[in-house]
């Protein structure tokens, strides 16, 4: 058991870490700025404490759901279909509790990685903790918010601390601010994701319009466990058009197809950041609200097409654009969004414990790779791949780890990554969920086609990174590809190994990277780990380990990474003069499929500027402007024209009393 | 009879009327209203004489407790005693305007626009 209070520490303590690390922003308490760092820490590891508290409590056999649910906000009388009220409350049962461990875990791993990688030279400007208040602050609040998403009780709730993730997000993405870049990534990551949050709020607006549906069984239409009981009872449109709307949502924070042009640009941030950030945490909430809503999705076989198809389609192009990227963590930024569309994917074919299970495995691996990146970046000051080479020799540690996450990222056995990849696609060809079987059978191949992909890029990093001669780090960088305010930020190569404290989270991480797997969802029984464990602990029904499909996979795996080691000994790994009909298809994806473009040049300027925004520019100025004006000038002229019968004539007005009486008298003559 | 006088009353009072919207003259104005002024006097004996009130001669009516019914004599003693002191008002204005303007034209007149 774990009393409520305890379960809102999880929320409250980095909350509270934040406030404190704010104040070393004081002047006076600047001195203190170090410290700053340590009490966000602290506040993490004690919400990750609190967190494997609550993980223990749901395990045992009474597990207990919900607490006390508090009224929050009452609109009229809330068991009539004219008023509502919004409740708030803590709503902990198994996902909520793996995913507050997870959150909390990776965010005290990524905090202690920042406490080396946030340092700056110590001749900088400030101090070399300069930074350090304002990011552990913004790491804080953002842990928090995630936290207070994943425990929301309410649709409503969840809704205010899903924005606040957006908002941390923002900040964290435009940290350094001072460079144009990621002051445009940050704006763009939040207009982005806010296109899909509109779908959300609509979601939310219908759920509010079809209350009575929900009233006439004494159920709250905002309360989460009240949904999810009630969907089997709603009328069938209510249900898909409540799951595309909430699937809208988790496409644009989630960075899922065509939502997914904000995550690369994301990379703009420090990159611990995008380890937290677009790695582990915030990307994955999209995958925990559609898992959360789940029975919803299950009501509608249209709904759950549309997520199948969406994360089938993300899983393959995003691979595709991380095959041609040079900066590797663009590449590490594509590699996930094609996981987090795994993950769609095994959400849409109706197994979505799995999904979740991918979400943990691909938390660890891939929040690794983005540390180990940020410790090749503290070496060598560049994320340019083609500048990199030969880093094994000096960086062992950095090496092994990177080693270690694209494995498991590609899905080698016994790696954590083989184990969930392979549970979704056997999902996939299980076919068993509400969807159809046809579309069942179609993202099965995509997703296949992603796994070749992915051994590609993922050993394209590797060898272009690692092996290889040494190609100069920012040394080597022209001069022109360099933008001025970076050079501020980077110093020169240092040929060294990191210092420890950003070894130790990845460190950590490897392990769990190889180990997750096995540990946490084994296919068979393993001395005291059940068979099994997480599907079964999120009330799913495993299936059987499935030969077939893991040995496809694993061959086209292997594929992918003989074709990366072929290439590299040719030296074409930088996947430049390629002949004709691939250059083209280069260009494209290395184009980002002219996303970019289509949004900014045709939507942006065509429809809405010179469309949209041009006619209700007219009718403003035109229809509204005029009538206003047209209320006036008939006032002004009119007064204008009554003012000449005031001529002053004692006559003319002896003349308007006789027609007047005259007037009177008809009408007194002619009434009867 | 009653007809008659009223038409000379109608007679009367249109001419009256007319003088007043259309002379410039302000004391042909103020003669005009004198006009007026006696065309109702005409109606009122008129009426006064010939239509009697329905319940005079019945039992216990008016005409058992009055020897005459003078209400319309009455009345137009009263109006030609304001028509004299609308006069006497009337030319002390025009003296004033006189005085002010030195125009007897009602039309030069349009102190009232202001």
């Amino acid at each position: 058991m774990i009393s409520e209070a305890a379960v809102w520490g999880i929320i409250a303590l980095p909350l509270a870490a934040g406030v404190l690390a704010a104040l070393a922003l004081l002047p006076a308490l600047r001195p203190l700025a170090r410290a700053s760092g340590y009490v966000a820490i602290l506040g993490v590891a004690g919400a990750f404490a609190l967190s494997l508290a609550a993980l223990d409590a749901t395990l045992g056999p009474d597990a207990a759901a919900g607490f006390g649910v508090r009224s929050w906000l009452t609109v009229g009388d809330p068991s009539s279909a004219g008023g509502f009220e919004v409740t708030v409350g803590l709503l902990l049962d198994p996902l909520s509790a793996v995913m507050v461990t997870v959150v909390s875990g990776v965010s005290m791993l990524v905090m202690i990685f920042s406490l080396g990688y946030m340092r700056k030279e110590p001749g900088a400007e400030g101090g070399a903790w300069a930074d350090y208040p304002r990011y552990f602050t913004y790491m804080s609040w953002f842990t928090a918010a995630m936290l207070g998403l994943v425990l929301a009780y309410n649709l409503i709730q969840l809704f205010v601390f899903w924005e606040l993730v957006g908002l941390f997000s923002y900040l964290l993405i435009g940290f350094w601010y001072h460079r144009p870049a990621a002051a445009a990534a940050a704006k763009k990551a939040f207009i982005v994701t806010r296109i899909g949050d509109f779908g959300f709020m609509l979601a939310l607006l219908y759920l509010y319009l079809h209350r009575a549906e929900f009233l006439a069984q004494g159920l709250n239409p905002f309360e989460i466990p009240d949904i999810l009981a009630a969907a089997p009872l709603l009328s069938a449109g209510v249900a898909t058009w409540v799951a595309l709307g909430i699937l809208a949502g988790a496409m644009g924070k989630s960075a899922q197809f065509p939502l997914n042009t904000w995550l690369p640009d994301a990379m703009e941030g420090p990159t611990p950041v995008s380890s937290l950030i677009h790695a582990a945490t915030m990307v994955a909430a999209g995958v925990f609200l559609v898992a959360r809503m789940f029975p919803l999705f299950e009501e509608s076989a249209v709904a759950l097409n549309a997520v199948a198809i969406v994360g089938g389609t993300t899983a393959v192009l995003a691979a595709a654009m991380a095959v041609v990227a040079n900066d590797i963590k663009r590449v590490l930024a594509f590699s996930t969004v094609s996981q987090l569309g795994y993950m769609f994917l095994a959400l849409g074919v109706g197994a979505w414990q799995i999904a979740i299970f991918h979400l943990l495995t691909h938390a660890f691996f891939k929040c690794l790779l983005f540390l180990a990146a940020g410790s090749v970046h503290h070496s060598v000051h560049t994320f340019d791949m083609r500048y990199m080479g030969g880093l094994r020799r000096w960086m062992p540690v950095t090496y092994v780890a990177t080693l270690i996450g694209a494995l498991s990222l590609v899905g080698i056995a016994p790696l954590a990554g083989f184990w969930s990849k392979d549970e979704v696609l056997a999902a996939a060809w299980a076919a068993d969920g509400a969807g159809d079987v046809g579309v069942s059978r179609l993202v099965l191949v995509l997703g296949m086609a992603a796994v070749f992909m992915t051994a590609f890029y993922a050993f394209r990093l590797v060898l272009m990174t690692f092996h290889g001669r040494f190609r100069g780090g920012i040394d080597a960088v022209p001069t022109d590809e360099l933008i001025p305010d970076e050079v501020s930020l980077v110093g020169h190569v240092h040929r060294a190994e990191s210092p420890w404290v950003m070894l130790l989270p990845m460190a950590v991480l490897a392990l769990l990277a190889v180990v997750a797997g096995v540990a946490l969802n084994a296919v068979g029984a393993l001395g005291p780990l059940p068979a099994h464990g997480l599907t079964h602990f999120l009330g799913g029904v495993a299936s059987d380990f499935d030969p077939a499909i893991a040995g496809v996979s694993t061959v086209l795996a292997l594929a992918g990474i003989g074709l990366a080691v072929a290439a590299h000994r040719r030296g074409v790994l930088a996947l430049t003069d390629l002949p004709r009909p691939w250059s083209v298809l280069h260009r494209f994806l290395a184009g980002r499929l002219y996303m970019d473009h289509l949004y900014e040049t045709l939507i942006v300027r065509r429809v809405l500027y010179r469309g949209l925004f041009f006619a209700t520019d007219w009718a403003d100025r035109r229809l509204v402007d005029g009538t206003v004006d047209l209320v006036g000038w008939v006032g002004r002229n009119g007064g204008r024209a009554v003012a000449q019968l005031q001529t002053g004539q004692v006559q003319v007005y002896g003349v308007g009393v006789f027609m007047g009486v005259i007037v009177m008298l008809m009408l007194f003559m002619f009434q009867r | 009879m009653l007809e008659r006088l009223l038409v000379l009353s109608v007679v009367l009072f249109c001419i009256g009327l007319y003088g007043v919207l259309s002379r410039r003259h302000i004391i042909a104005v103020l003669m005009s209203i004198e006009l007026m002024f006696n065309a109702v006097n005409v109606a009122l004996v008129a009426f006064s004489r010939y239509v009697t009130p329905a319940d005079l001669g019945a039992p216990g009516g008016l005409a058992e407790n009055a020897r005459y019914v003078l209400t319309g004599q009455g009345l137009a003693v009263f109006v030609i005693v304001a028509a004299a002191a609308e006069v006497a008002l009337g030319l002390a204005l025009v003296i004033a305007l006189m005085r002010r303007t030195d125009t007897l034209d009602i039309t030069a007149v349009n102190l009232m626009r202001r």
